[in-house]
């Protein structure tokens, strides 16, 4: 996948978990990416993220270290 | 497992056939009444007709006008009986029945009256029974032998001719004025007015059943006649759903598949293999001839009605399109080869096998079908998790109902409808949000409809004026027309208003739901910014509008929620769903007949398919991968070791077939190159992969860049089941044997068991899909009640269906949510990113039309394609005169995904702003234009938004030549050597 559709898609789902009441929404969106995201999804999003993780919402970015 | 008697014949579980007797009037529910009819004694209940209550003791009153599907009309006088202490001899299925009356429906008196009665009616029809497309099956026949007429008085005088109906030329030879001639222009029933009693019939069940109020007697005594309100039946209003063709009692309406093959001698009880409904039918046959199909009338999804698809559509099982035997090929760019299926079968199974050392174990898996049988279903997603040892299978419900898994999932605890179909018979108010019922579930449509001219109010919740809100005689409707991609912020509206009017029952969420998320959602969604005044410029809904539907809503009664694809085909899919289980909740409107949330299932296993596990991240019954102990479960029943990790979804698969790291795809009973969205991705992940193997009818689209094509058979030619969206398993009989030699658990069996031989795993051995069904009762809480005996027994069941619920569930959450308290969530509307700017004004959304079916793979290889043989783009006349664009004119259409062409129809039923297209034909390819943009939560594609530009243009584009020419090519199939 790109790394444009990923960070789309990692986004979209913080986008909705930093809408969500409650403190800490990153376990929500580490929670969602493990349920849902096969390991090579998750290997691309840490190797993208190992690079910067430019354009990631700072809610998948603080996630990932969760994933 | 359980003890499992193999059964020798697949009609060893029977033909599903129960007491089909017509009563003469419905059924009703009141309070018994006894009374005497014929000397013997009966209780009914009370509103029951006296001539129901004779045929429940066994005695059938003479009737022609009357039948259990109709309420009774009382115009043939046929039915006369005698009752003590009355005067006169009053029709029976217009008498209801009052305690202590005494009956006789057998007097002289009767007798005679019959006989005329009978005698006037064959005076004016033709005595041809003998060539009769309905001898033998003619209520006419039956009740001149019934009252024992033996002989007509009515003869010509020689001067002057009889009047009648019947005779073209008179004995004169001059043309007869009465006559009419047949109108055969529906290409599945004839009308033959020459044979029609005026019965009223098949008015009645146009009006009373189908709702389409196609029909009406017109002129009266001898001229009245059937009259269809145009030039012939084609041109009318009429939907071809059958209902008429079914009521009337004698040959003036048939099906034109019995006036060629004669009647059929033997039934068998099935289920329709197109929408979500999930009607049952007989499978009227001939040997192994398919002579027609007609609905059950004790079918509990449709109560005897049906649609012009599962009715009529069914040529395509014959089509001589279909692909009998395997095929392989080293490449797409070389002719079909057609080989034995072991040849086919090995040549698979190490190529798959070699994929897997090569690229490792996670580079290959399957899509399961929708349209497949629940058996097959399980078995395609255990090959991959079991035999491949990978969760890579997903299925078309990705693209189309996904997020209602997770939505409902999320907020009551369970990935399905609440209800079943009858609820519908005691909603007052029905929100009908993103669905087209008429066109996409015809039968649940025609029920809907019933109960609005009954009275129910009607809310619509969809950019298009849908024909629901054009019900004849239908009383209070709402239309919200929002903008395509605003769904989250309508719904939240709706529940802004109930909040903050006081309108919500308090009760209720006290008692059911999780406090807590209540005191979030309540002070998120009372927040001004929700308020229809406020949304109101974003959603295009106007406030009043919108205010007035929901209090309507939450002050009318039972409220009852059906949606479908409108909703779910966003990218805030997942979220809408969720809005609309916490209107539902907020309402109280969960737990009881006639309320509920109730997804409109698109194809008609879509929910078993669900159900069966084709998720990549659950197994069957909807558990997920991560836990060990189902997991375990399911190593030990299948022997194997299983993979705790997710597998890839559709489009994460054709995302690493992309990226190299995907390479071989068992495809079953889907064309997801023409269903997906943005073909050319599909194309190009198709393209990048090693081994596709396309099991299918037809060489469909994907099949053109397959390099292994399995032959599948049809609903027809197996055993099974299919689950319905009521959560209804209904028995799937084969009635022929398979065309392609095998039914499709067979075909994948054999696929496991070549792979299996290659890796040396134990064989498959499943004889019998009720094997299958056994082995998912075994493994799955919500079927462990399930078996072929007990369907065979109850004719279907709503799961969940076990020790607790020993014959199925029709309604959920009765007492509590799955999940313990009802859940509500906060809804923020999100915009999507596709948004209309100079290069793309318009709003591109998508649908169906009644006639197609989803990629019309089936229904464009039937007589369906005389009402819809293109797809055509709706555009509305201010954007079609800006464009200078004209109906019927050629147009392109472009997104930034791609163009396509086909040909406009200007109408004012989608709004300025929007236009609207089907994907029913693969030339069109309307998916070259949908975006790879999905659902936040589950990837399921955002159909219904597309940014796009519409202009004026020639013809075809140069994508779909250059597409047709290549799948022509590709299409090829070597002669044989
Ligand atoms: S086929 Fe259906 S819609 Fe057409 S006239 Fe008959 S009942 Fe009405
Ligand atoms: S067409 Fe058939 S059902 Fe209709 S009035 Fe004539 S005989 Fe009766
Ligand atoms: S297509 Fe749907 S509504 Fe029509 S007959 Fe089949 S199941 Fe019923
Ligand atoms: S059947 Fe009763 S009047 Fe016709």
């Amino acid at each position: 996948m790109t790394n444009d559709k990923m960070i789309l898609m990692a986004n979209q789902i913080a986008a909705f978990f930093n809408t969500q009441p409650g403190a800490d929404q990153s376990k929500g969106v580490a929670q969602h990416i493990k349920d849902f995201w096969e390991p090579r999804m998750i290997a691309q999003l840490r190797a993208y993220l190992a690079e910067g993780g430019q354009g990631l919402d700072p809610l998948v970015i603080e996630a990932a270290t969760q994933v | 497992m359980k003890d499992f008697i193999i059964p020798g014949q697949n009609d060893a579980w029977g033909n599903g056939i129960q007491d089909e007797t017509d009563r003469g009037t419905p059924a009703h529910t009141g309070a018994p009444v006894t009374l005497t009819i014929d000397g013997m004694e009966i209780t009914v209940p009370a509103g029951t007709s006296v001539m129901r209550a004779a045929s429940e003791l066994g005695i059938q009153v003479p009737k022609l006008c009357a039948t259990d599907s109709l309420e009774a009309f009382g115009s043939c006088r046929l039915c006369a009986v005698e009752i003590e202490g009355r005067r006169g001899t009053p029709a029976s299925c217009t008498t209801p029945v009052h305690a202590g009356m005494t009956v006789h429906t057998q007097t002289p008196k009767l007798r005679k009256l019959r006989k005329g009665v009978m005698e006037l009616y064959i005076s004016d029809h033709p005595l041809d029974c003998l060539t009769c497309a309905a001898n033998n099956d003619c209520e006419l026949q039956d009740m001149a032998g019934a009252v024992g007429l033996r002989d007509v008085r009515y003869k010509a005088p020689e001067s002057a001719p009889l009047a009648n109906h019947f005779e073209a030329r008179d004995t004169s030879g001059a043309a007869n004025p009465e006559w009419l001639p047949k109108d055969d222009s529906n290409p599945y029933f004839t009308y033959d007015a020459s044979k029609c009693i005026v019965c009223n019939r098949c008015v009645r069940a146009c009006e009373e059943v189908q709702g389409t109020f196609a029909l009406t007697i017109e002129g009266r005594g001898f001229d009245s006649r059937v009259a269809v309100g145009a030039e012939n039946f084609m041109a009318s209003d009429c939907v071809s759903c059958g209902a008429c063709v079914q009521a009337c009692p004698t040959a003036t309406l048939q099906e034109k598949s019995v006036i060629e093959l004669g009647t059929p001698d033997r039934s068998v009880v099935t289920t329709c293999a197109y929408c979500g409904v999930g009607c049952s039918f007989k499978a009227e046959m001939q040997g192994d001839q398919l002579v027609r199909m007609v609905p059950y009338k004790h079918g509990k999804a449709n109560r005897g009605h049906s649609c012009v698809k599962g009715r009529f559509a069914y040529g395509y099982a014959s089509h001589s399109d279909r692909i009998l035997n395997p095929m392989i090929r080293d490449s797409v760019d070389q002719p079909w080869k057609e080989v034995s299926w072991e040849e086919a079968l090995d040549f698979a199974a190490k190529k798959l096998v070699g994929l897997q050392a090569k690229y490792g174990q996670k580079s290959i898996g399957v899509i399961t079908s929708s349209r497949c049988t629940n058996e097959e279903t399980y078995l395609v997603q255990k090959l991959t998790r079991a035999v491949f040892g990978n969760n890579n299978t997903d299925t078309c419900a990705r693209v189309c109902h996904s997020p209602t898994g997770y939505g409902l999932g999320q907020t009551f605890g369970t990935s399905a409808g609440t209800q079943d179909f009858d609820s519908v018979e005691k909603s007052d108010v029905i929100i009908v949000i993103g669905a087209n019922p008429t066109d996409g579930h015809p039968v649940f449509a025609s029920r809907l409809r019933k109960r609005l001219r009954q009275g129910a109010k009607l809310i619509v919740v969809d950019p298009r004026r849908i024909d629901l809100l054009h019900t004849p005689h239908m009383g209070e409707g709402h239309h919200l027309p929002l903008k395509p991609g605003t769904n989250v912020a309508v719904v939240s509206a709706l529940s802004h208003v109930i909040v903050t009017e006081g309108l919500m029952d308090e009760a209720f969420i006290k008692a059911r739901c999780d406090l807590d998320a209540w005191e979030d959602y309540k002070a998120f969604i009372s927040e001004d910014r929700h308020a229809p005044e406020a949304t109101e410029a974003l959603t295009g809904v106007p406030a009043a509008t919108l205010r007035d539907a929901a209090r309507a809503f939450a002050t009318g009664g039972n409220g009852a929620i059906y949606y479908g694809l409108g909703v779910t085909e966003h990218s805030q899919g997942s979220t809408t769903v969720m809005a609309i289980a916490n209107l539902a909740m907020m309402t109280g409107n969960i737990g009881r007949e006639g309320v509920g949330v109730n997804p409109l299932r698109g194809q008609n296993n879509v929910q078993g398919s669900c159900d069966m596990g084709s998720f990549p991240h659950e197994f069957p019954g909807y558990r997920h991968v991560h836990g060990d102990e189902v997991r375990q479960m399911f190593e030990q029943v299948w022997g194997v070791s299983l993979d705790a990790e997710p597998g890839l979804r559709i489009p994460n698969m054709l995302d690493a077939a992309v990226d190299g790291t995907f390479k071989g795809l068992y495809c079953q009973g889907e064309d997801i190159l023409q269903s997906d969205p943005d073909t050319k991705h599909v194309a190009a992940g198709l393209a990048a992969m090693d081994c596709v193997i396309v099991h299918d009818l037809f060489l469909n689209e994907t099949a053109n860049y397959a390099h292994v094509f399995l032959p599948g058979s049809t609903f027809l030619e197996k055993d099974g089941t299919f689950t319905n969206a009521e959560r209804r398993i209904n028995r799937v009989r084969k009635v022929m044997a398979p065309k392609n030699g095998y039914a499709d658990w067979e075909v994948t069996q054999m696929l496991a068991n070549a792979v299996l031989k290659e890796t040396g795993g134990a064989r498959w051995t499943y004889t019998h899909p009720a094997e299958i069904m056994d082995e998912i009762a075994d493994t799955t809480p919500s079927f462990a009640g399930v078996d072929y005996a007990l369907l065979e027994a109850e004719g279907s069941v709503q799961w969940p269906c076990n020790e607790e619920h020993p014959i199925g569930t029709p309604l959920m959450h009765v007492d509590g949510f799955m999940r313990g308290k009802g859940r509500f969530i906060v809804t923020e509307y999100i915009p999507t990113d596709e948004k209309t700017g100079p290069r793309f004004p318009l709003l591109l959304t998508t649908g169906r039309i009644l006639s197609q079916y989803n990629v019309g793979a089936q229904t464009r290889r039937t007589e369906n394609s005389l009402w819809h043989d293109q797809d055509l783009l709706e555009i509305h006349p201010h954007d079609a005169e800006n464009r200078g664009l004209k109906d019927g004119d050629w147009v392109r259409l472009a997104s930034r995904s791609g163009e396509t062409s086909l040909r406009a129809k200007v109408t004012d039923r989608v709004s300025p702003g929007v236009v609207y297209t089907t994907f029913h034909h693969p030339d069109t390819q309307a998916n070259v234009i949908t975006t790879e943009y999905s659902d936040w939560a589950t990837n399921c594609p955002e159909y219904k938004v597309t940014a796009v530009q519409v202009a004026a243009s020639n013809g075809p584009s140069d994508w779909q030549q250059t597409y047709s020419a290549q799948a022509e090519k590709s299409r090829r199939i070597a002669a044989a050597e």
